[in-house]
């Protein structure tokens, strides 16, 4: 909600300016597209004072003679937003020709969705692979690649990954296409096999940059686990190493590791902004990047909702599996 | 946690690799920085974005080092602007001669050749432009008459190889070549063997004469671009800008955005969090609610949304920047102080009637200063990326040319896809090996702080 207040606050004096200029511009042609009327004022004067009581007219029909702040205003956007229901955009359709910013957004949102959820989950299980294998062996060659790959990984822009693997893969060899948007309208029954296939280069180049970080973490949380007594307990009493780690270690670093996939997984959602720029994906950050530089404010409003919804319900969700994993938080 | 002294996080800093190899590079970095504010007038921000101080330098070439690697020879862009200069007054005529020798050396036809000067003359004297040719020929480019002028007015011009009088001309000695020179642009034909249409290497002569009757006619400038395709040490892009002075400007713009809002943010994280941590209670709810309620804002698109309403300046974006950086520097320093007030020293400082400023600025927080240093260090690459980010939007400042920006470019006239490599992976790994710097420091502090990490 309080996201929404500041984004409102933020493009809503703008976006008035546009409205009421447009309203003025939609009188003046009016009048020009009718020379009938045009012809009844007698001098200039009269003229404009027809489009000033004109203009004024339909601002206030529209309610933008009161300013965006207006209790009134405010209560009636945000009442429309809690039944999901956005207006219309302004600018921008959706690719079946729609301006309802409800289809818009979910014809955009599965996009990112697939893309994200996807790089996401393999990061996640090269990661927590990667991670538990180089925990168990603190300072072997596998540990030091991984960390030295994640830190280095980690300074690397995504985008500027992505602008290489461009170059790399359309130019040098010519195996994906540079943008990522499929030519075929997407009705075609083939639509799915292309969307897949331009999907793989910002797959791998999300993965890529993902995973080592991710490694990172894991391993941290396992060489923090691996010094707990009741691991030395089950060393001694000499259970299996891989069992130790695949069961009991990671077992009790599941839940940070699950707030952190939670966390990533939405966070994924609103950094995919220029992520989406560079292959020109069709999704949600493509549509969020769009919207704001038109200032299409029922969109920008739109887009920031889901985001923000998708951000707590996956925080909500992240502190349920944390009880279910870690019993010492669970009440009652 | 906290008993470590500063001297001890020295010492131990100073005997890990990945610390010292991080101070190594931003030291570059930083003389770098110092050399450039320095050697390069603060106005040439500006030249970047004018493209009148770029018209002499090639579009997209490449960067010339490459030529070391490469079996044949790209051309490379020769600005030339020291000619022989030789006066010579026979009779009523005064000829003034410039003659420019170059080393033609490469396997492939200069792009094109441009004559740039400002004569100084009366009346109507005649301009003419030779090339003899490392085989010995002299072939005549352009005859011509100067417009005329009474000696007080300097006159400049630019004559282009697609001249079409120069291209006649050239046809009209189409005798020395043995095979069709229609459709070959005069830059082809003069840079050509004779037998087939290959480069002749060696050394070529432009002659250029002003014949006029008066012994005061001069050229002054006089400037010839034989324009090729690899140019300076990081190539150039589209708008035939140097990206390697583009380089060199975006390094202090990154170190000046990294390290003013990592500093700044985690120093308002650090006394906000830690005064929170303090109070306890009340407070402290309020405090943690209000950072709850910020760290639920999505940080990128209210970035843009900012930088697109309010403005794009560099400096404003800096503060933006900080708006999102201080939240979680501010939840473990809260945590800190909560374990750090249960200590006998702040309760007695406490009891003493100490004020609670005095406490949090002098007990609580010089515990908490490895910490911020190790987070200092780790939020200046996030700092640097994210404003390389939306610089690559098309959002930056752009009248400072940060690496992003140059990036922007490259994205906007395809580079990627074009393989300009020169303009998309300098800038990177800039922006990498920046960041790379600071993420080593703060690992070692990290695993100073944190021995658990070490073992």
């Amino acid at each position: 909600m309080i996201t929404l207040l500041i984004t409102i606050a933020l493009v809503g004096s703008n976006m008035d300016n546009i409205l009421k200029q447009g309203v003025a511009f939609q009188v003046r042609t009016e009048i020009t597209e009718n020379p009938a009327i045009a012809k009844s004022f007698s001098s200039v004067d009269e003229f404009e004072s027809f489009i000033q009581t004109q203009t004024e007219q339909r601002v206030k029909t529209l309610g933008l003679d009161e300013p965006w702040y207006s209790p009134q205003r405010i209560g009636l956007t945000m009442y429309k937003i809690l039944f999901l229901d956005f207006g219309h955009a302004t600018f921008l359709t959706s690719d079946s020709g729609s301006s309802d910013v409800r289809e818009i957004i979910l014809e955009k949102l599965p996009k990112t969705i697939l893309l994200f959820t996807t790089a996401t989950i393999i990061i996640s299980v090269i990661g927590i692979f990667l991670g538990a294998l180089s925990g168990s062996k603190v300072g072997s060659v596998i540990d030091r690649i991984t960390s030295s790959f994640a830190i280095i990984s980690s300074s690397f822009p995504v985008w500027w990954i992505g602008m290489l693997m461009i170059f790399l893969f359309s130019f040098a060899y010519q195996i994906f296409p540079a943008r990522a948007t499929p030519l075929i309208p997407a009705s075609d029954p083939n639509y799915i096999g292309s969307l897949l296939y331009h999907m793989t280069l910002p797959l791998i180049t999300i993965v890529i940059i993902g995973f080592g970080s991710w490694s990172y973490l894991v391993r941290n949380f396992i060489v923090g686990i691996m010094q707990e007594d009741f691991i030395i307990a089950k060393k001694t009493m000499g259970i299996n190493q891989k069992k130790i780690i695949y069961t009991h270690a990671l077992k009790n670093a599941a839940p940070p590791i699950i707030t952190i996939l939670a966390l990533s997984l939405s966070g994924s959602l609103g950094g995919a902004i220029i992520t989406e720029a560079v292959f020109d994906w069709p999704g949600m950050g493509r549509l969020y990047f769009e919207a704001i530089t038109v200032m299409d404010l029922p969109v920008i409003i739109g887009a920031t909702y889901v985001l923000t919804v998708f951000f707590l319900i996956s925080i909500f969700v992240a502190d349920l599996l944390y009880g279910y994993f870690d019993p010492r938080v669970r009440t009652g | 946690m906290s008993s470590i002294t500063p001297q001890e996080i020295k010492k131990e800093f100073f005997k890990s690799k990945t610390g010292i190899a991080g101070i190594t590079i931003l030291s570059i970095l930083i003389f770098t920085s110092i050399i450039v504010v320095v050697t390069i007038p603060g106005d040439t921000f500006k030249d970047w974005n004018n493209p009148g101080k770029w018209i002499s330098y090639p579009k997209v070439a490449i960067p010339v080092w490459i030529n070391l690697f490469l079996s044949e020879k790209i051309p490379e862009h020769k600005i030339l602007n020291t000619p022989n200069v030789n006066y010579d007054m026979s009779g009523d005529t005064s000829i003034t001669s410039h003659q420019f020798g170059i080393n033609f050396d490469y396997d492939d036809f200069p792009n094109d050749f441009i004559y740039e000067f400002s004569a100084k003359y009366s009346g109507k004297p005649l301009l003419q432009i030779d090339v003899i040719r490392p085989d010995g020929i002299q072939l005549k480019l352009l005859s011509t008459s100067l417009p005329y002028s009474d000696l007080n007015s300097m006159h400049s011009e630019r004559i282009f190889s697609t001249d079409d009088a120069i291209k006649k001309n050239l046809y009209l000695q189409s005798n020395k070549f043995l095979f069709s020179l229609s459709n070959l642009s005069s830059e082809d034909i003069i840079f050509s063997k004779t037998d087939n249409h290959t480069p002749l290497k060696g050394n070529y002569v432009f002659l250029i004469k002003m014949y006029g009757d008066n012994s005061k006619n001069q050229i002054p400038e006089s400037k010839l671009i034989i324009g090729g395709k690899a140019f300076g040490i990081m190539g150039t892009d589209e708008l035939r800008r140097d990206l390697a002075v583009g380089l060199l400007l975006g390094t202090p713009l990154a170190l000046f955005i990294g390290l003013v809002v990592a500093i700044a943010s985690v120093m308002m994280g650090l006394l906000y969090g830690a005064y929170a941590g303090y109070r306890g209670k009340k407070t402290d709810e309020v405090m943690m609610r209000f950072n709850d309620v910020i760290y639920a804002l999505p940080a990128l698109p209210f970035l843009i949304i900012l930088s697109i309403t309010i403005s794009n300046s560099i400096f404003v974006m800096v503060g933006f920047l900080m708006i999102f950086g201080w939240v979680g520097v501010a939840k473990v320093a809260r945590s800190m102080a909560l374990q750090i007030k249960t200590r006998g020293y702040v309760e007695a400082a406490n009891m003493m009637g100490q004020k609670n400023s005095k406490i949090v600025l002098r007990h609580i927080l010089p515990q908490l200063l490895p910490y911020a240093f190790a987070s200092i260090a780790i939020s200046v690459p996030a700092a640097i990326t994210t404003e390389a980010g939306l610089s690559f939007l098309g959002l930056g400042d752009p009248s400072f040319p940060t690496w992003g920006q140059i990036l922007h470019d490259a994205n906007v006239y395809g580079a990627s896809a074009r393989g300009l490599w020169w303009w998309i992976m300098p800038p990177g790994i800039m922006i990498a090996i920046t960041g790379l710097a600071f993420v080593f420091i703060g690992n070692a502090l990290d695993v100073i702080i944190n021995p658990k990490l070490k073992r």
